[in-house]
């Protein structure tokens, strides 16, 4: 697919919508794909980092940089795969696997205690200090039958979030 | 840390927080926080899937972006009996209007030229007489800069009348909204110094009708602005302020949050709305896009620049509301009459990036609640 096109055809979006596993119609890909363009400013196939945070409401999240790890240099395809957990039409397994995956920092299928408590430090910053955050995670650890050497693999993350009625979707604007 | 105009990075500084009022009430947040029930458990720490969704509402649209998109004329030479009409639309434009627009403009600067250098230089003592006569000649040349891109200006209200302690705000869409302001009656502006041509004529030209400049990559550059600011609105001899609040163009569908320097100086505001027909042309200067050079040639090269310009009823700060209720009162009463909507967010974010007060309140949040419900064992 042409990087400085801004014109898709329709077998682009086919191709798309099959690397996604139809998480989204065909219009929002075209949504997609003009958002895509809006946000690469310098034409160059895909949106760095950079360009990523010039999008306030994007740089005041608090996992930011952990997403940015898994955005940088997407090309449009895989950023519509990325963007494919969000999609109403994506099943709950596949919600978890993308959860799964921003702890998983380095992608070996296992998440440990220092993943956990990685992810726990972004969401509360300075305001609960270092050995409060372990202590509050090992303790619902050991509740939930875990302790801080655990080796949390995918299926662990479906047991603990499976039930609680996972609810993560975006709406694409569709003009 | 290096500033300039590739969107590289500027810290924010904290004065800079201090003019915005606070975003939390128009974020969506409320998901960030997990609602107060029942013991903490394993779930709820690791399920991060409403941070993630916002992320993902901010990656796929955000109200920020928007407000800074071009929205070009929808294309119309789609088909067999129109392309050809669309071809010789181009050929009238580019070949027929765009030299005899040249022309006109040329003969205006002549004669603005001819005109103000004797003025500017001998009238050395007469000042009233000089500055009237300089002040009419800007108005001259504005009118020769609209004649040249054909504009259709309908002006709406009561002409503004001069008065001392009056300051004029209206919302920015391009540079040229202060010459189709100017041609009407004389403002003195206050504008981003700018390089190249567009500097040349700021600092002489403009110098003659008051105009104040600033830097926006300066960091002590607000206060001694705010000072100028102040000084030139007590003047009684100069001509009334025209301030644009937004401090960046917008693209004239949205309108980002007031700066509140203006709403503090004391002085009455008379709020002025522009609104451009799309039909015509875009109007927005998009800076990050196009040089102002470029855009003047967009705006020749098309049929006509119309828009409306509405003279609103002049407000006044209220004894129970702060200078930044008034930015935004008076920021509504703008939007409402120029069709634009709202966002809370500050033009400069354009330039830096957020502050990281907003990601640490978010954060204060969760830890409050994580802890909170600890505590209910």
């Amino acid at each position: 697919m042409g990087n400085t096109s801004s014109m898709l055809t329709q077998y682009d979006i086919e191709e798309v919508q099959q690397h996604c596993n139809n998480a989204f119609s065909q219009q929002e890909i075209v949504s997609l794909y003009e958002r895509f363009c809006q946000l690469d400013r310098n034409g160059g196939g895909f949106v760095s980092g950079e360009e990523f945070l010039s999008v306030p409401e994007f740089a005041v999240n608090p996992l930011s940089q952990r997403l940015l790890r898994m955005l940088d240099g997407l090309n449009f395809k895989e950023f519509v795969a990325f963007l494919s957990a969000f999609s109403p039409r994506a099943t709950v397994q596949q919600k978890i696997e993308f959860i799964f995956k921003v702890y998983d920092s380095d992608g070996n299928g296992k998440v440990i205690f220092n993943d956990m408590l990685d992810v726990l430090h972004d969401l509360t910053g300075q305001f609960i200090s270092e050995q409060q955050r372990e202590q509050v995670l090992t303790k619902v650890l050991e509740e939930a039958g875990y302790n801080k050497e655990s080796l949390l693999v995918m299926s662990d993350f479906v047991k603990i979030l499976g039930s609680s009625g996972l609810k993560m979707e975006v709406e694409v604007p569709v003009d | 840390m290096s500033s300039g105009k590739g969107g590289e990075l500027i810290p924010s500084s904290s004065e800079l927080d201090l003019d915005r009022p606070n975003i939390e009430d128009y974020l969506p947040s409320g998901s960030s926080i997990h609602e107060p029930l029942g013991k903490l458990r394993l779930c709820d720490l690791l399920d991060i899937s409403p941070t993630l969704t916002e992320a993902a509402g901010a990656i796929v649209d955000d109200s920020f972006t928007r407000c800074f998109k071009s929205n070009p004329p929808e294309p119309w030479n789609w088909n067999v009996y129109l392309f050809p009409l669309w071809c010789c639309g181009v050929v009238i434009r580019y070949l027929i209007l765009f030299p005899v627009r040249v022309i006109v403009l040329t003969v205006g600067w002549i004669i603005f030229l001819s005109c103000f250098i004797p003025v500017h230089l001998l009238l050395k003592g007469h000042d009233k007489l000089q500055k009237n006569m300089e002040r009419a000649l800007v108005e001259l040349i504005c009118s020769f800069f609209v004649a040249s891109w054909t504009g259709v200006i309908n002006y709406h209200g009561p002409r503004p009348s001069m008065r001392p302690k009056q300051v004029f705000v209206a919302n920015h869409t391009s540079m040229i909204d202060f010459i189709i302001l100017e041609q009407m009656s004389s403002f003195a502006v206050i504008m981003q110094k700018h390089p190249g041509w567009v500097g040349l004529l700021q600092s002489t030209i403009l110098e003659s009708v008051g105009c104040i400049w600033f830097n926006r990559t300066e960091a002590k550059d607000r206060e001694t602005v705010t000072k100028k600011l102040r000084e030139h609105s007590q003047g009684v001899d100069n001509n009334p302020l025209l301030i644009f609040p937004e401090g960046t163009c917008v693209n004239n569908q949205y309108s980002v949050m007031f700066k509140k320097g203006a709403f503090e100086l004391g002085c009455t505001i008379c709020p002025i709305a522009i609104k451009y027909n799309k039909i015509f042309v875009d109007a927005f200067w998009n800076s990050r896009k196009q040089s102002f050079t470029m855009h003047l040639l967009q705006l020749m090269t098309s049929w006509a620049v119309v828009c409306d310009v509405w003279y609103l009823e002049p407000q006044n700060l209220r004894p129970d509301e702060t200078p930044i209720e008034f930015a935004e009162r008076v920021r509504d009463i703008i939007s409402v009459r120029a069709g634009l909507k709202k966002v809370p967010w500050d033009g400069y974010l354009k330039y830096s990036r957020p502050s990281p007060k907003h990601r640490e309140r978010k954060q204060q949040s969760f830890a409050e609640s994580v802890l909170r419900r600890l505590e209910e064992n």
